[in-house]
């Protein structure tokens, strides 16, 4: 068909995601002389972490991570990769002659080996009034700090749980906006349990000591072990109401407290973005330390698939510090597989003792089971198809144990997010109801596209007599 | 569990869940075992077409019988009747929509051949590049997604017995009938019905019978959802398009393009080489969908033997063994071949013939 005779490059190795951990990889990979292509959706490479500020705002002072985005980006312009940006891959496919098949848009794509780095995804468990106008996830938050530095609201209500409540409330303050309060279902010691490994990285644990130092300085309250029990407001945020909860996090019987704010960040942590890896057929495990659902790799990050490798937060939430260093031994490990050619195994130390400190971070990420109970009966766990836990509850107890059973039921998790934001308060009602483990509730079926695509942006116009009809079914 | 069962069916379809729901009325003590969840293999993926146009003309009774079920079941399993045009572009196809339609109709179906002027005014969305469509009334969809949901119900209801997440791993013959092993677990049946669709082979094989069963894997795909596009189900004379528009705004599009995998390997995979034509095809025949998103595409496996008829009935020298599948159109046909298989395994007489699984497939 005209479509796939097309010629295409085949390229070594394809980089799915331009972070910290994939454009690194990218850099390591062509430094040893492989053709490589490094694709990511955004618009420059950086990722989340690195990202770029809009041009608008190119005259604003630069911060760290800024700073070390440029560098990233010119050490690419002045590499052999070849990038394309504004990428949408949606679909991967393993060939049969063991290489790779992408597509994005509709260009198709080939590689003899490929390297998933797609970083980490949000995860929010709903709470009463989560759908309203002014609320954002904490990820959402550091992008609008980062590309375009402002901030959500006039007043704004940052909770969760994990470093990043943190993080983005003395973003706000460093950004002149106003915190009316911080809202950590983490309390005290839990982050003195964190504090041992972190000071592995004595920058590191020094920076989350200074955002908190900070809060304290700027007299924001910051309620300790408190969740959001609900956020109210008529059509936008106009407040919320918080209330303490035990050491599981489950709600406690104690009397809510009331605060007026105009928005609401709040999130519970990140969990890799696996939905490449599955697609591509690896296998994967659940690891709560390393935030969720991982594809199960080596030390290089060699899926159970050939040819196809996972670095960075996507592999398991290890965190910035050591994400290049994962993307350049994913890249040698590309590089031993297709060229025989070995590489100095020293790097794994560094990364060992790199790795305690991700896993310190992620520990205070790690959801616990009684979050469950801030989804009430009639909170929509499922936006896109507006599905309640109610339904979802019905569909549990009538014998509907896996996720895509439930899915099949209820709709939950079949809108254009694909599930990417329920999945997880699926996963945590079903636990709550079945007693099973999240190993054994499993995930459901993963599936092209990646993301939704047009019609029209995938495919070209046809001309009707080419098009490759096989034989016609039996009479 | 030191229960023995009368029958064990394996595979919880609606192949397996409507014959066990037949056996255990007939009073036989039920169970079904089942690999995954029930209803979530070929019955709950598949694109849900109920259409006697796309019937296979010697399976036709048996799709019009099928037909009536699904209205039964009604809104449990999302039954439309909407009727459903099937289309032709070219002389080529409109000679082959004639031929076979004609046949179809003589058949039993209630077909008939509509001008361009009632398919516009019925289809205005349709592309005007139509030289000759079918109509059948009869024809609809169900949803698939509650075949699930609709036969957990139902075999709770009628006291079968069920496992789910079971994959058989071993089927021994003893003096009591047979011992269906899946590791952790052993089931222990007087008698055997197999109906595990695109995995029958497998199982057969298990207790020494070589079915001649391929795989077929075919493709779907759903976009977001859309203004209203389409009233009636749609086709194509090639059989290589189906496209309906559910309640809901969804449009799934089908049409058995061809994807790839094994049953042993998992689910099957898309394969964009099949996916993209299929996809053009339903933007040719339905242009206002270049501009709708595709949210999902996925496959399920079809079993088929090489004459394309169904296997259905005992097992040669298996006195104990039945067989329930590779039936064309399987969807359409289930809840009521079921029956019959249920019948039959009970001793009665089936309202119509079975398909003797071990006939000669040349």
């Amino acid at each position: 068909m005209d479509l796939l005779l097309k010629e295409r490059t085949m390229y070594d190795v394809i980089v799915l995601g331009a972070g910290p951990a994939g454009a690194n990889a990218a850099l390591e990979a062509a430094d040893n002389g492989l053709k490589t292509l490094l694709l990511d959706e955004q618009k420059v490479a950086g990722g989340q972490v690195w990202r770029a500020k809009s041009k608008s705002i190119l005259k604003a002072p630069s911060t760290e991570a800024s700073e070390k985005g440029d560098e990233l980006r010119t050490k690419i312009n002045q590499s052999a990769i070849e990038v394309k940006f504004n990428s949408r891959v949606w679909h991967i496919e393993k060939q049969d002659d063991d290489t790779w098949l992408m597509a994005s848009d509709a260009e198709q794509l080939t590689a003899k080996a490929l390297i998933i780095a797609t970083g980490s995804q949000e995860r929010i468990i709903p709470t009463q009034g989560w759908t309203l106008p002014g609320v954002i996830g904490l990820g959402g938050a550091t992008v609008l700090f980062k590309e375009h530095m402002m901030v959500p609201g006039r007043r704004t209500v940052v909770a969760g749980n994990g470093p990043l409540v943190f993080l983005v409330a003395s973003e706000i303050i460093r950004l002149k906006g106003t915190v009316a309060a911080v809202v950590s279902l983490n309390n005290r010691i839990d982050w003195l349990k964190a504090l041992p490994s972190m000071l592995s990285n004595p920058s590191l644990a020094w920076q989350g000591f200074k955002w908190i130092f900070k809060l304290y300085k700027m007299r924001v309250p910051v309620f300790w072990q408190h969740g959001i029990n609900k956020i109210e407001g008529k059509e936008k945020v106009e407040g919320v109401t918080v209330i303490k909860v035990d050491h599981n996090w489950h709600k406690s019987d104690q009397a809510e407290q009331y605060i007026p704010a105009e928005s609401v960040c709040y999130g519970h942590g990140l969990m890799p973005a696996i939905e490449a890896t599955r697609l591509a057929g690896a296998d994967h495990h659940y690891d709560e330390l390393l935030g969720g659902w991982v594809p199960t790799i080596d030390k290089y990050g060699r899926t159970s698939v050939s040819n196809l490798y996972a670095c960075g937060d996507n592999a398991g939430i290890l965190g910035v510090s050591v994400a290049p260093m994962r993307g350049r031994m994913a890249a040698l490990a590309v590089l031993e597989d297709l060229t025989g050619k070995k590489h100095n195994k020293k790097d794994l130390k560094i990364f060992d003792k790199a790795k305690k400190i991700g896993l310190a971070a992620t520990a205070l990420s790690i959801p616990r089971s009684g979050l469950q109970s801030f989804i009430t009966k009639d909170t929509e766990v499922c936006r896109c198809e507006c599905i309640s836990r109610r339904e979802i509850e019905h569909e549990i107890k009538t014998g509907a144990l896996s996720p895509n059973a439930v899915k099949s039921g209820t709709r939950c998790g079949m809108g254009p997010c694909g599930g990417r934001y329920c999945s997880e308060s699926l996963a945590l009602i079903t636990q709550h109801i079945s007693k099973k483990t999240r190993s054994e509730i499993g995930l459901s079926t993963a599936r092209s596209p990646l993301r939704p695509v047009a019609l029209d942006d995938i495919s070209n116009e046809i001309d009707y007599d080419k098009l490759p009809i096989p034989g016609v079914s039996p009479l | 569990m030191n229960v023995i069962f009368d029958i064990a069916v394996i595979g919880g379809g609606n192949m397996g869940c409507g014959a066990a729901i037949r056996l255990a009325e007939g009073g036989m003590r039920t169970i079904i075992l089942e690999q995954g969840d029930i209803g979530q293999g070929a019955s709950g993926v598949n694109a849900g077409t109920l259409s006697l146009q796309i019937k296979r003309v010697k399976l036709m009774p048996y799709a019009i019988k099928g037909h009536e079920e699904w209205q039964n079941m009604g809104a449990e399993v999302g039954f439309h009747k909407t009727g459903g045009y099937t289309l032709a572009f070219n002389d080529r196809e409109a000679e082959l929509l004639y031929e076979r339609m004609t046949l179809k109709k003589e058949a039993g179906a209630n077909i008939s051949f509509v001008s361009d002027k009632e398919l516009i005014e019925k289809e205005p969305a349709l592309a005007r590049k139509v030289v000759a469509a079918s109509y059948c009334g009869d024809d609809g969809y169900a949803n698939s997604l509650l075949s699930g949901q609709y036969y957990r119900k139902k075999i709770k209801q009628s006291g079968i017995s069920f496992l789910e997440k079971f994959k058989v791993i071993q089927i021994r013959e003893n003096s009591d009938g047979f011992e269906i092993s899946s590791g952790g677990q052993t089931v222990v049946a007087k008698r055997l019905l197999l109906a595990c669709g695109g995995w029958m082979k497998d199982i057969a094989a298990m207790i020494g019978a070589d079915l001649p069963i391929n795989a077929r894997i075919n493709t779907v795909s759903v976009t977001e959802r859309a203004p209203r596009l389409l009233n009636s189900i749609i086709g194509h004379a090639t059989g290589l398009l189906t496209m309906k528009q559910k309640e809901n705004g969804t449009v799934l599009i089908g049409g058995g393009w061809q994807g790839k995998g094994t049953p042993e390997q998992g689910r099957g995979n898309v394969s964009l080489e099949t996916l993209i034509p299929n996809l053009q095809l339903a933007k040719f025949a339905l242009p206002k969908l270049s501009k709708i998103r595709i949210v999902r595409s996925w496959t399920g496996f079809e079993a088929n033997v090489p004459d394309f008829y169904p296997l259905a009935g005992r097992l040669a020298n298996k006195e104990n063994v039945f067989v329930l599948g590779c039936v064309r159109g399987g969807y359409t046909i289930g809840p009521y071949i079921s029956k019959l298989m249920g019948d039959y395994i009970l001793g009665r007489q089936p309202e119509m013939p079975l398909f003797d699984p071990s006939r000669d497939f040349k």
